[in-house]
């Protein structure tokens, strides 16, 4: 699945990173506690998470993520954007919930395991 | 070839740079070409004891090495210690009170993630003097 079509799917506002949407990503996460993203996921191209700080974005770009998703309409501020542009990181935002919007993803063809 | 060595202040109590030393490590380290895998392991777990040092001790000053064999990851603070160190290292465990889980840290993985990515790791701390964190990755494992 391209990144375009995960930000169709969760309705989702591209907010940096529009020239990478033609990505292909075959895993996302779904996780508010970045040490778990750390510890347990390994090869997922997405992070979805409800939690809107610098190192949401940081944790994304240590684990060689493509892209951050932030759930439940948060807005990342121009800090966090800044550090995903000068990483090539691509930031979405939805109004899903986290759940919803892994559920959604999942059902469209996305898996949790890294590949 | 000579050791290289990047040397970063981390600053105590600062939230938006907190991992900014890591990330510029991660950028060094890429353009050194090593293997994808080694660079990911390095980086988590200096991220790591990079949020560890900014909300547990003072921060402090975290010192990379590469030299032709290994990467020594050093973390040095001189903060309150850590009072127990084999329940430090037990995954779970954690004195984090909630504005470090706001930071989306505090579940009890730092030190055990650390030692979960480094092939070495020494930690070296006395309450109210400080900790030394050293951890080792070798370039060329198996």
């Amino acid at each position: 699945m391209k990144l375009r079509e995960v930000s169709q799917i969760l309705n989702a506002q591209v907010l940096c990173g529009e020239e990478y949407l033609d990505t292909e990503v075959l895993s996302a996460c779904g996780s508010d506690m970045m040490s778990d993203v750390l510890a347990y996921v390994k090869d997922q191209a997405i992070l979805l998470t409800g939690l809107v700080n610098p190192q949401a974005v940081r944790t994304v770009i240590m684990m060689d993520m493509k892209c951050i998703c932030f759930v439940r309409g948060k807005m990342p501020d121009d800090k966090i954007l800044e550090i995903a542009r000068d990483n090539s990181i691509v930031v979405m935002c939805t109004k899903e919930g986290l759940f919803a919007a892994c559920g959604k993803l999942y059902q469209n063809g996305l898996v949790g395991e890294g590949t | 070839m000579a050791d290289i060595v990047w040397t970063f202040e981390v600053l105590a109590n600062n939230f938006d740079l907190a991992g900014s030393a890591s990330q510029v490590a991660k950028s060094r380290l890429k353009q050194l070409s090593l293997p994808t895998e080694l660079i990911r392991r390095i980086v988590i777990s200096m991220y790591e004891g990079e949020i560890n040092m900014v909300i547990h001790a003072d921060g402090g000053i975290a010192t990379l090495t590469v030299t032709p064999t290994e990467i020594i990851v050093v973390l040095k603070d001189t903060g309150k210690g850590i009072e127990n160190v084999e329940l430090a290292l037990k995954e779970g465990y954690t004195t984090a009170d909630s504005q470090i889980r706001e930071l989306g840290f505090g579940a009890g993985m730092g030190l055990p993630n650390m030692k979960k990515y480094s092939d070495n790791l020494v930690i070296d701390t006395e309450i109210n003097v400080g900790t030394t964190i050293t951890m080792t990755f070798k370039l060329n494992k198996k």
